[in-house]
C-alpha cells in the first residue's frame, strides 16, 4: 500500500549500519505539519543518526525517505537544506564574526539594482523578522557579542525564515537560562502555527511535554514508541528511553555487584560535596559518600552527573560549592589538589581522557604515581616494576607484558589499567564514570566485582553509569540528577528500580517557583 | 591482514624506527670507498664541529615536539644570546655566558607562557619570537657584528680536548650496549610464568664493562684530540637522553605530549611541564648561539641561527619522533641531525653543488614523514 499520509518528511523503516555497529534499523518516523515531534532516547539509542539520516548527512542503508508525499534521496545536507529542512546543532554554527543580520540572510543576501549587497534591506528585513519572533536586539552587532541563547535564537529564526517545511532543533536549551527557553518556545509555537514539522530533541521531560504532540522514542538503534505524548505517562516515557518493563523491574539482579553494604553511619563521611555550583551545568549538588559505600549518581542524559564527578575532581572550575575529604577541605577547580586530598576519577571517554595508547602498560600505571615512585626526580625502576607488578596481577590485567602498548589491548583491560593508575595513587575516594561502557561481558563483571572489592577494603565510591541494572545493583544509595540539580536521594531499601524511575520520572518544580529558592 | 600485507608493514616499520641509522651505515660505507680524505680526523672533526650547533637545537626541538609542539623561534634566541655574550664579556667569560643562557631561558619561559597559559597554538607564539627576536637581537646589538676579541671564548670555538681515546671508546661502547640492552628487545627473555622480563645480557655487559675498566687501568693510553664543541655537543645529547628515559619530567612531558586531556586528569602538572619544556629549548638555542658565535670569531646577531629552526625540526622528524607528539627519540635526533651534515658533505666533495643536496635532503624528509603515517591514515 502506497500510504498517502499528510506527513511532511516521514523514514519508512530506515536502517543504518557502520562496521561493527547497527546504528538503525527499521525505524519509523513521521513528521507532520503544524506538529512538535519529540525525539527522545539515551547515549546511543540512534538520534543523531536519525537525524543525518533525515537531513542527508547520511544516505541511509535500508528504508526509504519520503518529503512531501514525493519519494526522496537528499546526496548532500545542502539539498536537504535547498528542499526546506532546516537544522540547528546543538552548538550554534553560524558566523561569529559577522552581523546578525548578514546571519539571518547568509546564503540568500538581499541585492539592490547594481548587483551588490543591500544592507539596508538586509537590516530591515532581519529587524522585521526578529521582532516577528519577539526577539529584541540590534540586528547590526556581530553574532558573537551576544550571548549563546539570542545566538541560539538567531539560529533558530534563521532556519524558520529560510521557507522551511521541516525544522529540526538538536538540543536547542542545553545553554539557555529559563527566560530564554520561554522565548524560545514561542519561537517554536510560532512555527508550529505556519505549519512548519517541528523535530525536536530534548533530555528535559518537563521541555518535551510543554511543547511536544508526539514522541518517537529509540532505543539501541530501533524504534520502541511512536505516538501523542498527552497519552503517554511520564514513567511509561522514562522506562521505555531506558529498556525496563515497568512490570518487571522488580526482579532480581544481573550484575556482579554483591548486596547491601552496611556503611558505618557513625564515622565522618570520606567525602562531602556541598552546594557545587557551576554556570549551566550544576545548581547546589550535595553528595555525601561513607568510607566503603558506593554512591550512585542516578539521572537521564545531560542530567550533570559527570559534571557532578568532574566539578568533585576538581576537572570542572565552579562558581560554589565546596568539597571536603575526610573532613579537610579540598581546593576546588585543580585536579592536581584533588589528586593530593585523595580523589581519583576514571574519565568517562577512556580513548580521549584516559589512556596514552602509544605507551606502555608500566608508562601508563605509573603516571599518576610518578613522583611518589621518584627520588630527587629520577625514575626509580624498580620501584615502579613492584607496584605495576602488584597491580596487574591485583586487577588480572592481560597483557603480554608491561611493556606492551596500551592501545593494543582490550577494552576491558585499558578499563583496568586505568583503575590501577588511579588505585596506585592510594586514594581514599574512587570516582568512575561509565567504568563498563564498551568493555565486553566478561571484563564488565570482573571490573563490577572490583568496584565490589574496593568498597569493601573502605574506599569510598561514587558510580556513575547509564546501565540502570548496574546503578541499582552497584549502588549503596543513589543520588538523583535532573537538570543539573539534586532531585532526591534514595538509601536502603528504596534503592530499586521502581523508586529510581519514579525519581527519573517525576515532576520537575518549576525552576522559577520561590520556595525552591529560598533555601540557597 | 595477508602475509605480504604484514611483512610490508613489519618493514616499514623496522624502516621508520632504524631507516636514520641505516641510512647513517650506508653513506658512511659509500664514502668510506669513493670518497678521498674521508676517514681522516681532520674531515671527522670538520664535520662534527659543523653538525655540533643544529644538533644542539634539535635537541630541545625534539622535546618540544613530543609536546605536540614546536618551536620555531630557536634560531632568533640564538641571535639574541650571540648578541648579549659581547656587551658583557668585559666582566669575564663565565658572567657572559650566563647572561646569555638566562636571556635563554626567558625566551623560552615567554614561549611557555605563551603555549601552557595564555593557550596559544605554539606555531604562533613561538613565531612571534622567531620575528621579534631577531629585532630584538639587533637592538641589543645596535644593529652591528662585533668582533670578538676574548681568547677564552675563542678557545672554546677552536680548541680540542684531549681525551685518551681507549676510555672514550669504552665508555661510548658502554652507553650503547647499556641503551640495547635497556631500551630494545635484544637480549630480552620473557618469563612466561610471571610474564616479567629479564635480560642475561645485561650482567654480560657488566662483565665486559669491568674488564674495560681493568685495560684502562692498565693503558698508559693513546690520546686523541676532540674539539671542545664535539664534547659539549655530546654531553648534551647524553644529559637530554637521560632527562627524556630516566627522569619523571621526562616521562611526564611525553605522557603530555600523548594525550593532554588524560594527563591533566591523572593530576600531572601540565603547565608546569610546557613551560619546562620550552625554556629548556631556549637555554638549549642560547647555548648554541654561544657556541657559534665562537666558532665564528664574531657576535653576527642579523644571520647567526637563520633558518636553524627548519634545520632543527629537519633532524627531528628524520630521527623519528613523530609531530603528533607523545614520543621523543634523542638518539633518533642526532642521528637525523648527522644525516642531513653527511649528505651535505657526501655531495660537496663530489663536487656537487649544494642545490643538489637541498633537494636529497627534501627526499629524505619526504621519506621520513611518509614512514611515519599512521597505518589508518594511510588509506591502503
Amino acid at each position: 500500500m502506497d500510504d498517502a499520509t499528510d506527513a511532511v518528511l516521514a523514514a519508512r523503516s530506515v536502517g543504518k549500519r557502520f562496521p561493527g555497529v547497527i546504528a538503525l534499523s527499521d525505524v519509523d518516523i513521521e513528521l507532520h505539519g503544524g506538529e512538535v515531534h519529540a525525539l527522545v532516547g539515551e547515549n546511543g539509542a540512534g538520534k543523531s543518526t536519525l537525524i543525518k539520516v533525515l537531513t542527508g548527512v547520511y544516505a541511509p542503508d535500508d528504508g526509504t525517505l519520503t518529503y512531501l508525499n514525493m519519494p526522496a534521496s537528499f546526496s548532500r545536507p545542502l539539498d536537504a537544506q535547498a528542499a526546506g529542512i532546516s537544522t540547528v546543532y546543538q552548538e550554534v554554527n553560524l558566523v561569529p564574526l559577522q552581523s546578525v543580520a548578514s546571519n539571518l540572510f547568509l546564503g540568500r543576501e538581499p541585492r539592490n539594482r547594481l548587483g551588490l549587497l543591500d544592507f539596508r534591506a538586509m537590516n530591515r528585513e532581519a529587524r522585521k523578522i526578529l521582532d516577528a519572533y519577539g526577539i529584541p536586539v540590534d540586528v547590526t552587532r556581530p553574532l558573537r557579542t551576544l550571548g549563546m541563547g539570542v545566538q541560539q535564537m538567531v539560529a533558530v529564526a534563521r532556519a524558520a525564515a529560510t521557507d522551511a517545511k521541516v525544522v529540526i532543533l538538536d538540543e536547542p536549551t542545553s545553554s539557555l537560562e529559563p527566560r530564554e527557553v520561554d522565548t524560545l518556545f514561542s519561537i517554536i509555537a510560532k512555527l508550529r502555527d505556519d505549519g512548519v514539522a517541528v523535530l525536536y530533541v530534548s533530555h528535559r521531560l518537563d521541555e518535551l511535554y510543554r511543547i511536544c504532540d508526539a514522541v518517537t522514542v529509540l532505543r539501541d538503534g530501533k524504534l520502541v514508541h511512536t505516538g501523542p505524548i498527552a497519552d503517554l505517562p511520564r514513567l511509561q516515557l522514562v522506562a521505555m528511553m531506558l529498556g525496563r518493563d515497568l512490570d518487571e523491574v522488580q526482579r532480581e539482579g544481573t550484575t556482579k555487584f554483591e548486596g547491601e553494604r552496611t556503611a558505618d553511619e557513625e564515622t565522618a563521611p570520606a567525602l562531602a560535596a556541598r552546594g557545587l555550583t557551576a554556570k549551566h551545568r550544576l545548581d547546589n549538588v550535595d553528595v555525601t559518600v561513607q568510607p566503603g559505600e558506593i554512591v550512585g549518581l542516578g539521572g537521564l542524559l545531560g542530567a550533570g552527573r559527570s559534571e557532578t564527578a568532574m566539578a568533585i575532581a576538581g576537572a570542572l572550575p565552579l562558581d560554589a560549592g565546596r568539597v571536603t575529604v575526610n573532613g579537610r577541605r579540598v581546593r576546588s577547580g585543580s585536579v592536581a589538589a584533588a589528586m593530593r586530598a585523595g580523589i581519583v576519577m576514571l574519565p568517562e571517554d577512556r580513548k580521549a581522557d584516559g589512556i596514552l595508547p602509544e605507551l606502555s602498560v608500566r608508562e601508563n600505571i605509573a603516571l599518576a604515581a610518578l613522583p611518589r615512585m621518584s627520588a630527587l626526580g629520577l625514575v626509580s625502576r624498580r620501584r615502579q616494576n613492584a607496584v605495576v607488578d602488584t597491580f596487574m596481577r591485583r586487577l588480572r590485567i592481560k597483557a603480554s607484558s608491561p611493556d606492551q602498548k596500551v592501545g593494543e589491548l582490550s577494552g576491558g583491560n585499558q578499563q583496568k589499567v586505568l583503575l590501577a593508575r588511579l588505585l596506585c595513587t592510594e586514594p581514599k575516594v574512587l570516582l568512575l564514570d561509565e567504568p563498563t561502557r564498551g568493555i565486553d561481558v566478561g571484563a564488565k563483571a570482573e571490573v563490577q566485582s572490583l568496584v565490589d572489592e574496593l568498597a569493601k577494603d573502605g574506599l569510598a565510591v561514587v558510580l556513575i553509569s547509564s546501565e540502570f541494572e548496574e546503578v541499582v545493583e552497584g549502588s549503596d544509595s543513589i543520588v538523583v540528577l535532573r537538570e543539573g540539580r539534586v532531585v532526591t536521594e534514595l538509601h536502603g531499601s528504596d534503592v530499586n528500580e521502581a523508586a529510581l524511575l519514579a525519581a527519573l520520572a517525576e515532576d520537575a518544580k518549576d525552576p522559577q517557583d520561590p520556595k525552591d529558592s529560598a533555601d540557597d | 591482514m595477508t602475509d605480504v600485507a604484514v611483512r610490508r608493514d613489519t618493514a616499514r616499520r623496522w624502516l621508520r624506527d632504524n631507516g636514520v641509522y641505516a641510512a647513517i651505515v650506508l653513506l658512511i660505507g659509500y664514502n668510506l670507498i669513493f670518497t678521498d680524505n674521508f676517514a681522516t680526523v681532520a674531515n671527522l672533526n670538520t664535520q662534527l664541529v659543523q653538525v655540533a650547533p643544529v644538533l644542539i637545537v634539535a635537541l630541545g626541538m625534539a622535546l618540544v615536539i613530543g609536546t605536540e609542539g614546536v618551536d620555531l623561534s630557536v634560531g632568533s634566541v640564538m641571535a639574541i644570546a650571540a648578541a648579549i655574550l659581547p656587551l658583557y664579556l668585559g666582566y669575564g667569560l663565565a658572567p657572559a655566558i650566563g647572561l646569555a643562557l638566562v636571556a635563554g631561558a626567558l625566551c623560552g619561559l615567554l614561549n611557555g607562557t605563551l603555549v601552557a597559559v595564555v593557550g596559544i597554538q605554539p606555531i604562533v607564539a613561538t613565531l612571534a619570537l622567531l620575528v621579534g627576536g631577531r629585532g630584538l637581537a639587533l637592538v641589543f646589538a645596535d644593529g652591528q657584528l662585533k668582533n670578538i676579541n676574548n681568547a677564552e671564548l675563542l678557545d672554546l670555538g677552536t680548541g680540542k680536548a684531549s681525551v685518551p681515546l681507549i676510555p672514550l671508546v669504552a665508555a661510548v661502547l658502554a652507553v650503547v650496549a647499556w641503551a640495547l640492552v635497556r631500551h630494545t628487545t635484544v637480549g630480552r627473555t620473557q618469563v612466561a610464568t610471571t610474564g616479567r622480563t629479564v635480560r642475561p645480557v645485561l650482567l654480560i655487559v657488566c662483565g665486559i664493562g669491568l674488564l674495560l675498566l681493568a685495560v684502562i687501568a692498565l693503558s698508559t693510553g693513546t690520546r686523541i684530540n676532540v674539539p671542545f664543541i664535539v664534547l659539549i655537543a655530546a654531553v648534551l645529547a647524553v644529559l637530554v637522553w637521560f632527562l627524556v628515559r630516566q627522569t619523571t619530567f621526562g616521562r611526564q612531558l611525553v605522557s603530555v605530549g600523548g594525550n593532554r586531556a588524560a594527563s591533566a586528569l591523572a593530576g600531572l602538572p601540565v603547565r608546569r611541564v610546557l613551560m619546562t619544556t620550552y625554556v629548556i629549548s631556549g637555554m638549549l638555542a642560547a647555548i648554541a648561539g654561544i657556541i657559534a658565535t665562537a666558532r665564528l670569531t664574531a657576535s653576527d646577531p642579523s644571520r647567526i641561527g637563520e633558518l636553524f629552526e627548519l634545520s632543527a625540526i629537519t633532524a627531528v622528524v628524520v630521527g623519528g619522533t613523530p609531530l603528533s607528539g607523545g614520543r621523543v627519540r634523542v638518539l633518533g635526533t642526532v642521528a637525523g641531525a648527522l644525516l642531513m651534515q653527511l649528505i651535505a658533505a657526501t655531495l660537496i666533495k663530489h663536487n656537487l653543488p649544494p642545490s643538489t643536496a637541498q633537494i636529497v635532503q627534501a627526499a629524505i624528509i619526504v621519506a621520513a614523514v611518509y614512514l611515519q603515517r599512521s597505518r589508518s591514515g594511510g588509506g591502503q
